[in-house]
């Protein structure tokens, strides 16, 4: 518990070594795009870090169902470790998507509804924050924690997928395009090589800090069960 | 009484002992009538409301005031079973909990239908338009369902919080964002004539969060009051 597990360390320096290939990849092996230019090599990671926000997400909803059955801490630690590192990985999309959409769409930030659910459903998992930091008690704040990691998932992440009911100016290069999107293209082979392979690293990244973040929340625990037992 | 399984009988109690201590009191119903009069009337400066422009915003001005007006209910409706101590009161009871979730959902939304058939003609009257169509009404029933369906839920954590004035509306506006949205879009629908093909997709959208909603809640409401 106290000594770092090698098998952490060594998923370090491999999330290290993919993320600097992967970053290498994107500026040298990826073709540049005809129209959009340098500009579309955002795209690998922009991408890469909105799965890995989601699946964050994801995983904090299903850890919270697992809590709410079993009542063990444990789940809860990586509850608010998932939660956390989803809104990094959130926010690095939406800047990174601003920073693509500044010279395609002419405007750093349009309202549309991808955009929009997107940066609400952030908004959800800072309200989780607020609600957790509201509570001392750990048992109650795992608790609470649990239904609104649930409910917020349910909520806006789903309209997010739901959104193909809307008209959206956001392409898709994955699966169908809105006849609106704008700034859309075809992936050649090389381009989804680069794209498989950020998502692979940013997955590996992703998990390498949730384990870090879980080991900080069992280790802030253990010090604060340390300093009621120097107490009494 | 008697035909009724005994589920029923303690959600009906808690809905009765709501209405009888609201008809007693008056505070939640005045509260949320007059801050939502408020806040159309607010809504008329800020957005400036002429006949060209209203058109297009009647619907979202509408389902703001409901949501303002919603999150001071609800807030209240839970704040003082918590600081009379009445929560413990019916914690203690031998019914089951979802019960009364549900009692005290339904108060709220009873609540909630009120502010809006007292609000709906008089937007009609002050903006000169037609709010009572059938198709609007069951949009605003429908909405408010699941906005107080998932407010319920939300508030009953935010009273247990030591935030918990603030609380509710930072947990509870980003979440019942797909109601608010898709009962905004139906509403609008409505006013503006749309044919039932367009309209009909947010109407599904609506219905689809009712059920996600009341049912989730209903799942865990067991836990967010356990001790």
């Amino acid at each position: 518990m106290l000594q770092k597990p090698r098998l952490l360390t060594v998923l370090d320096v491999v999330a290290i070594v993919s993320f600097i290939i992967a970053t290498a990849l994107v500026f040298f092996y990826a073709p540049l795009e005809r129209v959009m230019g340098a500009v579309q090599k955002v795209f690998y990671f922009h991408v890469a870090a909105g799965w890995v926000g989601m699946l964050s997400f994801l995983l904090a909803a299903i850890v919270g169902v697992l809590y709410l059955i079993r009542k063990d801490l444990k789940w809860d630690f990586v509850g608010v470790a998932a939660v956390e590192i989803g809104i990094a990985f959130t926010l690095i999309n939406v800047v990174t998507g601003a920073i693509w959409a500044r010279p395609i769409w002419n405007t750093w930030w349009t309202w549309d509804p991808r955009l929009t659910t997107a940066t609400i459903m952030e908004l959800v998992y800072f309200a989780y924050l607020m609600l957790r930091s509201g509570i001392e008690e750990p048992e109650r704040r795992a608790r609470f924690g649990a239904v609104y990691a649930i409910i917020g998932f349910l909520s806006v992440p789903l309209t997010f997928f739901s959104i193909r009911l809307f008209r959206t100016i956001h392409p898709v290069v994955i699966g169908s395009n809105d006849p609106g999107a704008m700034g859309a293209f075809d992936m050649t082979p090389r381009m989804t090589q680069v794209f498989l392979f950020s998502l692979v690293a940013f997955s590996i990244v992703y998990f390498d800090l949730l384990w870090h973040r879980i080991r900080l929340g069992k280790l802030a625990e253990r010090v604060e069960s340390l300093r009621l037992k120097l107490q009494a | 009484m008697n035909g009724l399984t005994p589920f029923l009988r303690a959600m009906g109690a808690v809905v009765w002992k709501d209405l009888r201590a609201e008809w007693r009191s008056r505070e939640v119903i005045s509260a949320m009538l007059v801050f939502a009069l408020l806040v159309i009337l607010i809504f008329n400066f800020a957005l400036d409301l002429q006949p060209n422009v209203r058109a297009g915003i009647s619907a979202g001005v509408l389902w703001v005031t409901l949501a303002f007006a919603g999150t001071l209910g609800l807030n209240r409706s839970m704040a003082v079973e918590k600081d009379r101590g009445c929560l413990d009161g019916l914690l203690l009871a031998p019914v089951d909990r979802a019960a009364i979730y549900l009692g005290k959902a339904f108060a709220n939304f009873l609540f909630m239908l009120l502010v809006a058939v007292i609000v709906l003609p008089l937007y009609g009257i002050l903006y000169n338009t037609n709010m009572l169509m059938p198709g609007l009404l069951v949009v605003v029933l429908l909405g408010s369902e699941g906005y107080v369906a998932v407010g319920t839920l939300l508030a009953s954590m935010a009273v247990q919080a030591r935030t918990r004035d603030i609380l509710l509306p930072i947990l509870l506006f980003p979440v019942a964002v797909p109601v608010v949205v898709s009962a905004v879009k139906a509403t609008g629908g409505f006013l503006a004539g749309w044919s039932w093909e367009e309209i009909q997709p947010w109407f599904t959208l609506l219905v689809v969060y009712d059920v996600i909603f009341t049912s989730v809640a209903f799942m865990v409401f067991d836990s967010v009051v356990e001790e």
